[in-house]
């Protein structure tokens, strides 16, 4: 039984930080090229259109549900199962929300990194 | 890709493990906090290490939204992992700690996967109506925020 809570909080972290992740990407692609805006418009500008773009402010609410998932996550599993578990999930779901929801052309080139990356966090956190 | 942008990605990773590192090693100093009692958590900011921590993570946040704002996250997300290799490369060279051949295999991994993202385009060009469309709008933000493009 607390092997499923475990993995329903898992599910949960890597829905709310892929949802944070994209919006968050959508957000900035809104707000346009930063360097550029800084100089052009100055630092006040880019603050306040990226504060006042909704999509940063679900971003950041999504990340934190994401955060507070972790933190039932690690009350009920290992930090060695949730870890690891979480970000190379998070890792793969992100490539295919980005494909879906952000139109981004996730080549073969990109599907790769996604999964040696999966693989080598995996790895790595475990 | 200029050499600035790849400083705003070196950033991301180095602001992460760093902000990271400062709030582990803070944390452990202010101890482990009771369920019982949650708001004693807050006192943990009074802690230097964990108030620089918070600060860098603040730091690597806006490395990370500038780098969204010019390259897909398609092309970011491998970068943010290369603080996993960062940071296995600090335990073994810095604290002299035992790294196992499947965590350097892992290392070899994401690093290859990073590799492979790099070696490709940053940003995917949208059809010209979705771009047109875009620029529209940031024109429009722009003069009703007063600002000259």
């Amino acid at each position: 039984m607390k092997e499923l809570y475990t993995w329903s909080a898992i599910v949960a972290i890597v829905f709310a930080s892929v949802v944070g992740d994209v919006l968050l990407s959508r957000a900035m692609k809104q707000v346009g090229d930063v360097g550029i805006l800084r100089r052009r418009a100055g630092l006040g500008i880019v603050i306040g259109r990226t504060l006042g773009n909704p999509n940063f402010l679900f971003a950041v609410t999504s990340m934190a549900a994401a955060f507070f998932s972790l933190l039932f996550a690690l009350s009920w599993g290992d930090v060695s199962l949730v870890a690891p578990a979480a970000a190379s999930l998070t890792f793969i779901a992100n490539a295919v929300a980005a494909k879906i929801f952000l139109h981004e052309k996730v080549d073969r080139r990109r599907w790769v990194a996604a999964s040696l990356v999966a693989a080598g966090v995996a790895l790595l956190a475990g | 890709m200029n050499f600035r942008k790849y400083l705003v990605l070196a950033g991301v990773t180095v602001f992460a493990v760093a902000g990271d590192s400062m709030l582990s090693h803070g944390m452990k100093q202010v101890g482990a906090i009771s369920l019982h009692r949650l708001q004693s958590v807050l006192f943990a900011v009074a802690n230097p290490w964990v108030a620089l921590g918070i600060l860098f993570l603040l730091g690597f946040f806006a490395a990370y939204m500038t780098a969204l704002s010019w390259a897909d996250l398609t092309y970011v997300m491998p970068a943010t992992a290369l603080g996993y290799v960062l940071l296995a490369l600090v335990a073994r060279f810095v604290l002299h700690e035992h790294i196992s051949p499947l965590r350097w295999l892992g290392i070899v991994l994401i690093t290859s996967g990073v590799g492979f993202v790099a070696g490709g385009p940053a940003l995917t060009e949208h059809p010209l109506g979705e771009a047109a469309n875009l620029a529209d709008r940031t024109r429009a933000t722009a003069v009703s925020s007063g600002v000259e493009l």
